[in-house]
């Protein structure tokens, strides 16, 4: 370090800065990274902690029953038998009706915002796509409940009964009483739910698209559906389905939004439009009330299922992302 | 370079009046046929006026080269011709380029013919993330349905003239994206031409290469001067100087000298151009 | 049709294959329209009635002061807004310097070591994972140990939801900076942890405070990990130690049961943690556009 004019008066800019040699402590790096390091680490130990304090937790009902659990629907806290399939019905049911509609208009909105929208247009729509994305989960199980059901017992219903349910095969989803709450009715609020949170996403991953590669496809006569499709959708393939995969977990483990339109009732039923029970929105109901070791056991292991089928879902996703790019010979 | 020299008329230097027009004894390039006709072109981003009132006649089947120092207008020009601008609604433009006898800029042709007639190789190479093979076919299937043999045909001539055949024949169904920057350029150099475009625009399609690419694609421009009309914009006088037929000299959105390359670059009628050429500034 | 050598009067508007490509592109952006539309037509809807029966609760002042009545008495929600406040905050300064820390590990340390792989994988998982399981997973390291509910343990079920969002948006906002900026600090010779701190923190410190931002407002309404961990309290409680009410399990009890009261007091709560949480959002927003 160079001090050598330390006490001797200078004229303050008559000379160009000392260049301050480093005196940086050299565990200063090496300190930081260990200390990022020792949080990954903290974060990469978390599922498998989940993991295994669920397991210790339903170890009660996994001894008891094995995998007859899954597939068993009785549930039935008074004479302590439980049994999984008609929550994990539900949930997979709900989620897979919010899918199906939720991604094609998802994909829809944010085609729209990229490549449709005049200028004006696009930051008030944007910050309203997000602006839904915002609002928490609980609101659109309330308004699902109560403004929501009501019509969609009145009117659209009975519709669906009279047309869909005379279908040969596919009508028998159709049938049945229309009391507003079900399956198809949170399947629907669901869908709802998950459309702003995959729109932002792909809009996010749309507009990262460089200019010039949108160019050159437009320069060659194509259409903007062109554009879209043969272009810019493959180019983000990776950020479109990892925003898809997102929207299916949320689906999967909503809890809210679900528990107050689905029913809450322990029966397998065929059709959509009966009520039924998602493995969420049974913990949510039940989880504070239950009495006794085998309930609780019961209910932590509907919570490791659930915790399953979302890591399953979402680790075949990323491994299918994976190898896409690989194979693509392009880097993620 | 084939380009004969032509010796304009000995004429007095002159400082003064700034000139957009052709001037009158420029016989070659009067004489030949305009591909492209511009007349009182003016260009706004927004507010900000950035072409203003160029005037020039792009001749057929020769290449023609922007030079200029950065913010000229040069791509701002060049991207005009295929109304790329539309894409962009605070960019609009005036006055007009007539291209067999339509003016591009008022058409009520549907734009993406028109630019499926003029195409575009841009600065940074943008394969688009399909196979090579694929890259080709996709402008080719926008306009013509061939069956696979034809298809292969097709790929296989474009990718011949572009002089990158050799390099991916083995590969044709690897990722564009896996091949270098260079080989990338003269894929989309191939790509542009495949469906055989009357005018090509390319943005400085070498800036992000290296030497020896360049080379290559300098090559290349020679070639393709035969079947098309091919203008070039370039930031490198020396390129210009190699490969193109006419040269026009761009400062602050004005046309400031447009003539025969040799006379630019030899002997430029007007002391902005020679200030540029011999390095003054830019 | 030449094949090999392509003809140039194919390019003309009465080529078949170009105007049936006008029409799909014509139709598909129509339906896109609608998508747009459609989308919405539910957010108005919602956000309607939302303001509409909430509104009535919202404007009484007893709502912001009162504590949780019984049913049928007049009351407030103060204990549930001031206990969600708590909360959220605790969990978010737990959870963000992790994910923070966490991210940038990934980021910028992590280049081919099996842990940064693993992480962003697991973390990935994580970020999905459905908010009651955390909850049940709090509960069973926590509350069952200690014997008890308390809001400690709500703002560590909170916390864990902060900490993916942080750590994905913290990586993806770090892996943006170009690599050209980093080189730059470095060839001046500055440190790398002075070059992650201020250089590139600085450079994605829009991303990673949307990631921030993002997390906050996902917790904010958040019920189910509040479930079981938090539990609910009828009275007004300063103990972390012990069940503390909050906003989104008072709503949910009251909107489930079948009193008008409450009913009304759970809207009036559901319009405050939507204006709360779309206000955080719109702040954020424009604070961001005023700093680029």
């Amino acid at each position: 370090m160079n001090e050598s004019e330390a006490g001797r008066p200078t004229a303050v800019t008559s000379r160009a800065p000392e260049p301050r040699r480093l005196q940086a402590a050299p565990w200063a790096d090496a300190g930081f990274e260990w200390l990022t390091r020792i949080f990954a680490f903290f974060v990469f130990s978390l599922l498998l902690a989940i993991l295994v304090s669920l397991m210790i937790g339903s170890s009660l009902t996994l001894e008891k029953y094995g995998f007859s659990f899954i597939w068993s629907s009785e549930w039935d806290p008074v004479q302590e038998k439980f049994g999984a399939l008609v929550p994990i019905f539900g949930t997979l049911v709900t989620s897979l009706i919010a899918m199906l509609i939720g991604v094609p208009v998802s994909f829809g909105i944010a085609l729209f915002l990229t490549e449709l929208s005049p200028a004006w247009l696009k930051r008030p729509l944007g910050t309203a796509i997000e602006l839904l994305a915002a609002i928490p989960s609980i609101i659109y199980g309330m308004w699902g409940l109560f403004v929501f059901v009501p019509l969609f017992q009145t009117y659209i219903q009975p519709l669906l009964i009279k047309t869909l349910g005379n279908i040969p095969f596919a009508g028998v989803l159709f049938e049945g009483p229309p009391i507003g709450i079900g399956m198809l009715t949170a399947g629907i609020v669901l869908s709802i739910m998950v459309i702003p949170f995959i729109t932002a996403v792909m809009r996010d991953v749309f507009e990262i698209v460089p200019a010039m590669l949108k160019e050159s496809a437009y320069g060659l006569g194509a259409t903007t559906w062109e554009v879209v499709w043969r272009v810019v959708l493959p180019y983000t393939k990776v950020g479109v389905i990892g925003g898809v995969m997102l929207g299916l977990g949320r689906a999967l483990g909503e809890t809210m939004a679900v528990t107050f339109v689905i029913g809450n009732a322990h029966r397998l039923a065929t059709s959509l439009m009966a009520p039924g029970n998602s493995i969420a929105s049974a913990l949510a109901n039940e989880f504070t009330e239950a009495v006794g070791d085998l309930y609780f056991s019961a209910l932590i292991e509907l919570g490791l299922i659930l915790f399953l089928i979302t890591t399953i879902v979402l680790a075949l996703a990323k491994l299918l992302l994976l190898r896409l790019s690989r194979g693509e010979g392009t880097k993620t | 370079m084939e380009t004969a020299a032509v010796q304009p008329a000995a004429r007095p230097a002159i400082h003064t009046t700034m000139r957009t027009e052709l001037p009158a004894d420029a016989a070659p390039l009067a004489s030949l046929k305009p591909k492209l006709s511009i007349k009182g072109l003016n260009f706004y981003y927004g507010g900000f006026h950035a072409l203003k009132n160029v005037t020039m006649d792009i001749p057929e089947g020769k290449v023609t080269a922007f030079i200029g120092p950065s913010g000229c207008g040069k791509s701002t020009l060049l991207r005009t011709f295929n109304r790329m601008y539309s894409l962009y609604p605070e960019q609009r433009a005036e006055g007009e380029i007539m291209v067999d006898g339509e003016n591009l800029l008022t058409t009520k042709q549907d734009v993406s013919l028109i630019r499926a007639k003029i195409g575009m190789v841009f600065q940074k190479p943008t394969p688009f993330p399909m196979s090579i093979y694929d890259n080709i076919a996709f402008g080719v299937r926008l306009f013509e349905s061939l069956s696979k043999r034809e298809m292969d045909d097709r790929v296989e001539w474009a990718l011949g003239r572009a002089a990158l055949w050799n390099e991916v024949k083995g590969k044709l169904s690897q990722s564009g994206q896996s091949l270098s920057g260079g080989q990338q350029q003269r894929l989309c150099i191939a790509r542009g031409i495949a469906i055989k475009p009357e005018v090509l625009l390319l943005d400085e399609p070498c800036s992000a290469l290296d030497p020896i690419s360049t080379a290559k694609v300098e090559e290349l421009i020679h070639e393709l001067k035969n079947d098309y009309t091919v203008v070039i914009v370039t930031h490198n006088m020396q390129q210009a100087a190699r490969v193109s037929d006419f040269t026009a000299y761009m400062y602050l959105g004005e046309l400031i000298e447009y003539d025969v390359t040799d006379t630019i670059f030899i002997k430029p009628k007007k002391p902005q151009t020679e200030d540029y050429i011999t390095g003054r500034f830019g | 049709m030449s094949a090999v050598i392509p003809d140039q009067s194919v390019i003309n508007s009465g080529n078949r294959i170009y105007r049936s490509r006008k029409r799909v592109n014509f139709f598909l952006l129509a339906v896109s329209s609608l998508a747009l539309a459609y989308g919405l037509f539910w957010l108005i809807w919602i956000l309607a009635v939302l303001l509409y029966e909430g509104g009535t609760a919202l404007a009484q002042a007893s709502l912001y002061y009162q504590m949780t009545p019984p049913p049928g008495a007049d009351g407030g929600i103060a204990n549930a807004i001031a206990g969600s406040l708590l909360m959220v905050a605790v969990g978010t300064f737990i959870g963000t310097p992790v994910g923070i820390l966490a991210g940038t590990y990934l980021a910028e340390f992590g280049r081919g070591s099996w842990l940064a792989g693993a992480t962003r994988f697991l973390n990935d998982v994580l970020l999905s994972a459905p908010s009651i399981v955390i909850g049940l997973f709090v509960y069973s390291i926590y509350v069952a140990r200690v014997g008890h509910f308390s809001a400690w343990a709500g703002a560590l079920a909170l916390a864990l939801l902060v900490i993916p969002v942080v750590v994905r948006t913290t990586d993806d906002m770090l892996k943006l900076v170009p690599n050209t900026l980093r080189e730059a600090a470095m060839a001046l010779g500055c440190p790398v942890w002075k070059m992650v701190t201020m250089i590139t923190y600085r450079a994605a410190r829009t991303g990673i405070l949307t990631g921030m931002l993002l997390a906050v407002a996902r917790i904010s309404g958040e019920t189910a990990p509040l479930l079981f961990t938090a539990l609910n309290n009828q009275f007004w409680s300063n103990n972390l130690n012990a069940p503390m009410a909050n906003l989104p399990v008072v709503i949910f009890q009251f909107a489930m049961s079948p009193y008008e009261n409450w009913h009304r007091l759970a809207w009036g709560g559901a319009a405050l943690i939507t204006i709360a949480v779309l206000v955080l959002n719109i702040l954020a927003r424009a604070l961001f556009r005023k700093t680029d």
